[in-house]
């Protein structure tokens, strides 16, 4: 988890991404963003997020994107 | 319930307010042809008739601008009225016409034949000033739905603000003075006076025509025209007024002679200036294209004999409904003339 | 049948009763049928490409569906006897089939939209390579192709991630495909919100009625009293590059901003309205699009559905992809900086060439795309330099001053971009603008501007209408503007109601005395 919000701090060092739960509707992180971390997110933790998952429920806090990105990893078939 | 009621009040009343504003506007920005434009007053002009009429005119600038009813009834004693309009083309007459009979039979219709070379509607703006003047009913709708140009749509005649509501900036002073009176008519029963003198100067080149031929759709209504007349036994008397432009075609002439032949019609070229005195170097405001005030009384004394001989049309003078009717009509009929020969000077 | 026409309202007002009138259960027939009604009045030929579409979409969906149901069954069933490599593999071949019926599906329903977009064009230049006849030069749009392709290919896609169930009754498919608010222009919907809306009974709500008549007037407000207005002067100043240079051309940005604004916010006003009066709610489109305070925040507020769909089924999937994975593993030895990069501008960049090529087949929108997604880029690289002087000076930059610059910078930019939209060659664009800054003609501007086709009292309404647009935006940021109009009572909403209606047919550009015009929008 401190991983990632190290990630995305980098990107927005302005925002509070513990608490902020409005991540994609408020537009702190547009598409530009997403496509970013989602980049970042496979050189960091090997998970390969599918276009079906980029939704703003995914991406509205750090906390449903950390989720998002265990329920990947630990996929199997 | 005092809610809903108070509620339901209230729509009404915004209703009542909007729908009457609609109303009043509509009427602002309606062009009202009392000063510029007269000749769109003339159809609505027939509904304040209070006597009735042995003759009735119908067709264009031909028949409005070159008979005078006044002449015709101060000489002959016959009662006449003209239902023309600008370019008003055949079937506007022929509606005209079915319109007359709902309230009176005349006994001869005499028709301009001029019209007739005009087979399609040709101007949106003459539908105009030719049919938003008539009174609603099965003639008018008719009128309508035969007269339209491309673009034009019926319901932008039963609402004029649909068609005029572009007018609200150029609005003059005689859209407020005419908003809700309609004043005297224009017209002494149809007839639109000038006085002016513009001698015909110039001999018409016409261009060749490419089908000597009238046009399929305006002899039809020809024919309906004829038809009607029939039907409601009146006499359709077809005549071609004295005027050097728009020309008119010797060919067409010939069809007309040979309609007029083949359905038993009296058909009167007036075009011969000898036999009827109308001579185009005086008696034309507009060198040529229409009759003033000279020529039209000149035409009129001229016609009158022959309706009179060749129609037995009865002298009304004496009754005095008619005698009341004309007086009135005659002084200011008088005063116009002197009004219109003073302006000229 | 165009929204403005009587013949449209004659529709709705046959509509309407009737659809309320019916038993709940054949509404959804009923709607069918008025789109049916709508398609056809439109004529055949949309009709036939518009069930050439329905029938694709319904099969391959109910195909793709069964595969998803059969490789469901089998992996289950090969759990307990074959390895995690075995699943996958059997996996990855029922995925690959199901990418086969789906991109058929999508060569078909692009590849018709692609010809009558750019038949003419390949006809054209065909004939000038290899002289051979000119073809195509007769193809056009039909009504509405360019929306309900993509929210049909949407919905194909949505069934293939499993996020919807194929429907099965190909009719109800079809009255999702074909709702005929949507095909004038837009906006481009997804199944899982209207399709879903557009099955389930409706009944009649007065409050609701009244709503969607105050915004399908205030739809046909902008329209026919600004836009319609506006456009007059916009296609004389278009219409002469040569004459109309220098200061004309910003008047031309402005006058073709407030114009566009008008003309499509206000149809896509009347198409959400007419949905609401039918009981269904329609994606918005719009978000105060003109006060964005960046180009990247306006194309998140306008045309909202088009970006959407571009991200939901292109920009991602694009950037996630193998290749585009692969090859940004193969820049990390130039940087990691270039490395992750690589994704996201490549796809911006083909995502708005493919948004450029939507809006039409000329050189221009694809110039006019390219350009948009060029700002985009160039302003997230300029982000840190932001961030630096806005920390510099926290107390200008918080200020609603420095944020009415940056909302003006941003129309000034996009409309700056949109005179790619006006002219017929790049050059002429790129000539008219460049001319902003060569030609200073401010008294020839000031002189010329009465001969554009418009009076006085046209400029008079056009600036009264861009005003109370403006104010009903303003007031739009506190809230809903017609709830609160409603929460004042009936009687009320009746009277702006009656004064929009009033005012439309007073001062409206429509009937003989104007040339009926189109909306400007719906020609994609």
């Amino acid at each position: 988890m401190e991983q990632l919000l190290d990630i995305l701090r980098e990107m927005h060092p302005e925002t509070d991404f513990e608490r902020e739960t409005r991540l994609v509707d408020d537009g702190v992180l547009a598409s530009f963003d997403i496509v970013m971390l989602i980049t970042r997110i496979e050189e960091e933790f090997d998970v390969v997020i599918p276009a079906k998952d980029i939704v703003p429920e995914h991406f509205n806090s750090a906390k449903a994107l950390y989720a998002l990105i265990e329920r990947i990893a630990e996929q199997d078939d | 319930m005092r809610k809903k009621l108070l509620t339901i009040g209230g729509v009404l009343l915004c209703c009542i307010v909007f729908f009457g504003a609609l109303y009043a506007l509509s009427r602002l920005v309606a062009p009202k042809y009392r000063e510029a434009l007269i000749e769109g007053h003339l159809t609505g002009e027939y509904y304040d008739e209070e006597t009735d009429h042995d003759v009735l005119f119908v067709g264009d600038c031909e028949v409005f601008e070159h008979f005078s009813p006044v002449v015709l009834y101060n000489e002959y004693g016959i009662t006449s009225f003209i239902r023309g309009g600008a370019q008003q083309l055949v079937w506007h007459s022929y509606y005209m016409l079915l319109d007359a009979l709902e309230t009176e039979t005349p006994k001869v219709v005499v028709f301009n034949v001029l019209a007739l070379k005009y087979g399609a509607p040709q101007s949106e703006a003459y539908n105009r000033l030719n049919l938003d003047g008539m009174r609603w009913g099965g003639a008018k709708i008719g009128a309508i739905r035969a007269s339209m140009t491309d673009g034009e749509d019926f319901l932008s005649y039963v609402f004029p603000l649909l068609r005029y509501h572009d007018r609200f900036d150029k609005l003059t002073a005689e859209d407020w003075r005419y908003w809700f009176s309609d004043g005297e008519p224009v017209s002494f029963k149809g007839y639109i006076m000038h006085t002016g003198v513009k001698p015909a100067t110039k001999t018409p080149t016409p261009p060749a025509l490419s089908d000597p031929r009238l046009p399929e759709t305006s002899m039809a209504w020809l024919e309906k025209l004829a038809a009607l007349c029939e039907e409601h036994g009146i006499t359709l008397v077809l005549i071609k007024s004295p005027s050097i432009e728009p020309y008119w075609y010797p060919e067409w002439d010939a069809e007309i002679a040979s309609f007029a032949k083949s359905r038993g019609l009296r058909y009167y070229n007036m075009m011969d200036g000898s036999e009827t005195g109308v001579d185009l170097s005086t008696d034309t405001y507009d060198q040529g294209q229409h009759l003033n005030v000279i020529g039209a009384e000149k035409l009129t004394r001229w016609f009158g004999g022959i309706l009179k001989e060749e129609f037995g049309l009865r002298d009304h003078r004496g009754e005095a409904a008619y005698d009341a009717d004309y007086a009135a009509l005659s002084v200011r009929y008088e005063a116009e003339k002197q009004r219109l020969s003073e302006g000229m000077e | 049948m165009h929204f403005a026409s009587w013949a449209f309202l004659l529709f709705l007002a046959v509509l309407v009763p009737v659809y309320y009138l019916v038993p709940k259960r054949i509404q959804w027939i009923v709607l069918l049928l008025a789109n049916a009604v709508f398609v056809g009045f439109a004529g055949w030929l949309g009709a036939v490409f518009m069930t050439v579409t329905i029938t694709t979409v319904y099969a391959a969906s109910r195909g793709i569906d069964a595969l998803i149901l059969r490789q469901r069954k089998t992996l289950a069933a090969m759990k307990a006897t074959h390895t995690k490599e075995e699943r996958k593999k059997t996996r990855l071949r029922f995925e690959k089939r199901r990418r086969a019926v789906l991109i058929a599906c999508l060569v078909v329903n692009f590849g018709i939209l692609f010809v009558l977009k750019y038949g003419a064009m390949i006809g054209k230049l065909s004939a000038e390579l290899f002289h051979t006849r000119e073809f195509g030069a007769d193809l056009a749009l039909t009504m509405g192709i360019s929306y309900y392709t993509f929210s049909s290919v949407g919905y194909l896609v949505d069934v293939n991630r499993e996020e919807l169930f194929a429907e099965k009754n190909p009719c109800k498919l079809a009255l999702f495909i074909s709702f005929f608010p949507l095909l004038v222009q837009g906006p481009i919907t997804r199944f899982e919100t209207v399709g879903k809306a557009l099955l389930s009974p409706h009944v009649f709500d007065g409050r609701r009625f009244l709503s969607a008549a105050l915004r399908i007037a205030w739809g046909f407000w902008k329209k026919l009293i600004v836009a319609d207005r506006l456009l007059v002067a916009v296609l004389a100043l278009c219409g002469a590059p040569g004459t109309y240079r220098g200061g004309f051309v910003l008047v031309e940005m402005l006058l073709y901003a407030a114009c566009l604004y008008a003309d499509f916010t206000g149809g896509i006003d009347i198409a959400i309205g007419v949905g609401e009066l039918l009981g269904v709610t329609v994606e918005e489109n719009f978000r105060r699009p003109y006060f964005s305070k960046s180009i990247s925040e306006y194309w998140r507020r306008w045309h909202i559905t088009l970006g959407e769909w571009f991200k939901r089924y292109v920009y991602y999937p694009l950037s996630v992809s193998k290749p585009m994975r692969a090859l940004s593993k193969s820049t990390r030895r130039i940087g990691a900086g270039v490395s992750r990069r690589v994704p996201v501008y490549l796809s911006t960049i083909l995502v708005w060439a493919l948004t450029g090529a939507w809006h039409g087949s000329n050189l221009t929108f694809l110039i006019w795309g390219l350009l948009n997604g060029l700002v985009i880029l160039a302003s997230e690289e300029l982000k840190p330099v932001y961030a630096r002087f806005h920390a510099r000076f926290p107390r200008l930059t918080a200020s609603a001053f420095y944020r009415g610059l940056a909302v003006i910078r941003t129309v000034l930019l996009l409309s700056s971009l949109r005179i790619l939209d006006c002219y017929s060659t790049v050059g002429e664009a790129f000539s008219a603008f460049g001319s902003l800054f060569t030609t200073w003609n401010w008294g020839q501007v000031a002189a010329g501007i009465p001969s554009l086709g418009l009076a006085a009292s046209d400029y008079a309404i056009a600036l009264m209408g861009v005003l109370l647009m403006f104010a009903v935006s303003m007031a739009q940021r506190k809230g809903a503007i017609r709830e609160r109009i409603q929460r004042r009572g009936t009687v009320a909403s009746v009277c702006v109601l009656l004064l929009l209606i009033g005012t439309i047919l007073l001062f409206g550009r429509y009937g003989f005395g104007f040339d009926a015009s189109k909306f400007v929008y719906s020609r994609f």
